[in-house]
């Protein structure tokens, strides 16, 4: 009954949503207050539906109900409680409706916001939303219904795909989809912003926390998706340069460019019509990803079973909203009043220069995702484009903006003095060389890029670091005082410091894989393998059964120069249900470094195979992600966020509610 | 500097990265790509010995024979040809004999291949989609049922 209930729930989302499309929007047109009003009452109902649904669909799975066919096909009764829960979302169906759930859930948060937007951007923007939702919706109940029962019903589930039964799963998509789908509230304010004709520093201030917040949760998504293929998926690699990995950067490095040029658009009331275009830009790359990823155009560790139904469906809806508003955006941004130009050496217009570096990037890596399935259609012939091909093309594209980053940073509003800036920034660029040229020095015959890139990344925090420091100590100043005014900074001066300090940690830890160490061998009990200065011996290997698998797992002694430093299990399973075998990694973090071990088949010899990499710094990949995405939380603290745009007088209540 | 320098400055910058950006791929187009062949393309295109290629097909029935130190040798055919394959390393999970795989590596003599990594499926009820069409065109098809996660 539940299920139904769930089934009818997500209907009824549907019909609201057409009144969340319709009727704001033509409230605004023809002024009325009363239709605009209608857009936060709506927007609530259908969250609520939504919740509703998910929560149907969550129920059956914790129930184990194999009357519902996605139950059926992706749980099983033996399976853990948690993936009983994340098993939800680990499936085509569960994944569309967690997507459409944290949509409505961002339409419910803009319809409490009410204070701070104001009443006509409002309803354009949820308005606009509803459309992103009406298609969604459609999209699940015509072709992608979890909600599908099974005559009769089954006695056992298929169990959910072994490679998902990780924490991972409970983590990965819901930050991934936070980020993708966040972009759709900036994409929705552009279009309204579009609609209304009239854009201004207000629209920025308004629109730049949704995009800061939905960035933030983007980079965790990703950064968490790499530990988790990592650790996983039992080669040691954190970045693939798989179609699916390029089809999350690509909305990443469009948002990037995103949160930058709003701020030159909240400062200097300019590039506003490239603004425009970027929130229209990222949307419909983060909906790409959602096509590449669905629609079975791609093989890969993520696509869902093939329907080519769904993939035109999806491919509709695509090119609905990305023409749609392209074809808005070029009917419309002619009549948007232009900001003014700004002078090249400024901050501004080293924001202009991260925008360009950063839109080429992503161009880079759109060619390089999508010409393999533009080549197969129009010649049949099936290549790949790998690791070199980005390599090539990306990295020099990105180096310049990381060598420029420290300097716009440092540079001043309006009018900067490229020398003057430089000058602040000579001890940074001192201190990097030399740690570059000691490491190279060190480390003489071995990877020349890791010294420079450690280098590079050294400059980067130490430059992150120099901005604070100049901006609250100057010579003579007591340390206490410049304590104090440090604290007293911007927290968006913080924020900035910090996410940048960030992407140096990345790049450190992305360098030094270039020092990491390999090696393969077979291992009877009692011998050692050697990689570099760490060394494995197996002592033994146990063989288990658990719930849903049974395991093989061999336990290693890991020696780092003569010294025992631990003992680490990796195991071979296999789960019953699907008779499918999967490798669990054995990692032993050692500072910021990790020694990883995985094994293979037995040998007729009674040995095993074992891979074994050392890794050294590899940790701060993923640490630096994590601060990058800490600098945008707080960011998002920033007083001038807290407390929204400016709004007539007499709109304020007498208890102002904060934005967030 | 007056309004139209400031706007030549802009549209000379980014004319110059984008320049750059261009001859970057264009380069790159020529040089990091890898072309898919099976057993059969391999001569039917006459493809040199020294060439980077992905190579797929099914792992022939009896052919995997294993050496020390993980040195692993097998065979890739498909309906008309079969490559001999040298591979060191751990084979992926769902590695069988009779089933699709790919290998990324170089092409040694007409005949043998040296890998660097190989491609198994994903899930037990999948083959590789380069694979998959190759049979197909082949005439070799036989169906399977629910194609979904590939590899690595």
């Amino acid at each position: 009954m539940l299920v139904e209930a769930g089934h009818f729930a997500l209907a009824l989302a549907l019909g609201l949503s057409l009144i969340q499309f319709l009727v704001p929007l033509w409230g605004a047109r023809a002024n009325d207050p009363v239709l605009m009003a209608v857009a936060p009452t709506s927007a609530l109902a259908v969250f609520a539906c939504i919740a509703f649904s998910f929560l149907a669909l969550t129920f059956a799975y914790l129930n184990s109900d194999f009357s519902v066919l996605n139950v059926v096909q992706n749980s099983h009764s033996a399976k853990p409680l948690i993936y009983k829960i994340s098993g939800v979302w680990g499936n085509h169906e569960g994944s569309m409706l967690l997507w459409v759930l944290i949509l409505a859930l961002f339409g419910a948060v803009v319809a409490v916001s009410r204070n701070s937007i104001p009443m006509r951007l409002q309803a354009n923007t949820l308005g606009v939303q509803a459309a992103v939702t009406i298609a969604f919706l459609l999209f699940i109940l015509t072709t992608s219904n979890p909600f599908t029962r099974v005559v009769p019903a089954a006695l056992e589930g298929q169990d959910l795909n072994p490679l998902l039964q990780d924490p991972g799963l409970a983590i990965h998509p819901p930050l991934l989809y936070i980020g993708y789908v966040g972009f759709s509230i900036s994409f929705a304010f552009a279009c309204a912003a579009l609609i209304d004709g009239r854009i201004d520093a207000v629209w920025a201030r308004i629109v730049r926390p949704w995009t800061l917040g939905a960035w933030a949760f983007l980079t965790l998504g990703i950064a968490m998706g790499s530990y988790w293929a990592y650790y996983e998926l039992g080669w040691g690699g954190w970045w693939f340069w798989d179609p699916v990995e390029n089809a999350s950067l690509m909305p990443w490095l469009a948002g990037t460019a995103l949160v930058h040029s709003t701020v030159v658009m909240e400062k200097r009331d300019a590039l506003k019509v490239w603004t425009i275009l970027l929130a229209i830009l990222t949307f419909s790359l983060s909906l790409l990803g959602t096509f590449l990823v669905r629609s079975g155009v791609l093989t890969s560790v993520h696509s869902f079973a093939v329907d080519p139904e769904r993939g035109t469906f999806i491919l509709g809806i695509l090119i609905l909203f990305v023409g749609g508003s392209l074809a808005l955006f070029a009917w419309r941004a002619p009549m948007l009043k232009q900001g003014g130009l700004f002078a090249p050496v400024s901050r501004e217009g080293a924001l202009v220069v991260n925008n360009l570096f950063l839109a080429t990037a992503c161009a880079t890596v759109f060619i390089g995702t999508l010409y393999p399935l533009a080549l197969e259609v129009l010649t049949a012939e099936k290549i790949s484009v790998g690791a070199p091909f980005f390599n090539f093309t990306f990295l020099p594209l990105i180096v310049p903006l990381l060598l420029l980053l420290p300097l716009g940073q440092t540079l001043a509003w309006k009018r900067g003095n490229f020398l003057g800036t430089a000058q602040r920034l000579y001890a940074v660029f001192g201190i990097s060389l030399l740690a570059t040229v000691v490491m190279f020095a060190f480390t003489y015959g071995g990877p020349v890029l890791a010294p420079l890139g450690i280098g590079l990344g050294l400059y980067l925090v130490l430059g992150s670091l120099n901005e604070i420091v100049t901006r609250a100590w100057s010579k003579g100043t007591p340390l206490a005082a410049a304590w104090r005014k440090a604290r007293g900074l911007p927290r968006s001066a913080w924020g900035t410091a910090i996410a940048h300090a960030g992407v140096g940690l990345t790049v450190i830890g992305i360098a030094a894989t270039a020092w990491g160490i390999e090696a393969i061998g077979s291992l009877k009990v009692g011998e050692r393998l050697k990689g570099g200065d760490y060394e494995v011996r197996l002592e033994r290997v146990i063989p288990r059964v658990e719930a849903n698998y049974r395991e093989e797992a061999a336990v290693l002694t890991v020696f780092g120069s003569g010294r025992e430093l631990g003992t680490i299990e990796t195991m071979k399973r296999l789960y019953v249900t699907r008779g499918m075998p999967t490798t669990e990694a054995g990692i032993l973090t050692i500072g910021l470094g990790q020694v990883y071990a995985s094994i293979g088949d037995a040998q007729p010899d009674g040995s095993i195979g074992v891979r074994l990499y050392h890794k050294p710094l590899v940790l701060l990949i993923w640490i630096g992600s994590l601060v990058m995405a800490i600098g945008g939380g707080i960011s998002l603290t920033d007083r001038r966020l807290r407390i929204g745009a400016p709004v007539p007088a007499k709109a304020i209540p007498p208890h102002a509610v904060p934005a967030e | 500097m007056t309004r139209k320098q400031r706007r030549l400055t802009l549209i000379g910058v980014a004319g110059c990265v984008l320049a750059v950006a261009l001859g970057l791929v264009l380069y790159a187009m020529n040089d990091t790509i890898v072309f898919f062949n099976s057993p059969a393309d391999i001569q039917a295109k006459g493809v040199q010995p020294g060439t980077r290629i992905r190579l797929g097909g099914l792992v022939k029935e009896g052919s995997v024979q294993r050496g020390a130190d993980q040195q692993i040798t097998f065979e890739v055919m498909d309906a008309e040809a079969a490559v001999k394959v040298n591979y060191k390393g751990l084979l992926p999970d769902l590695f069988r004999e009779g089933q699709g795989i790919v290998a990324e590596g170089i092409l040694e003599s007409p005949g043998v291949f040296r890998a660097d990594s190989v491609l198994a499926k994903h899930d037990e009820n999948y083959m590789p989609r380069e694979v998959a069409d190759t049979l197909k065109k082949q005439g070799h098809w036989q169906g399977e049922a629910n194609a979904a996660p590939k590899t690595q």
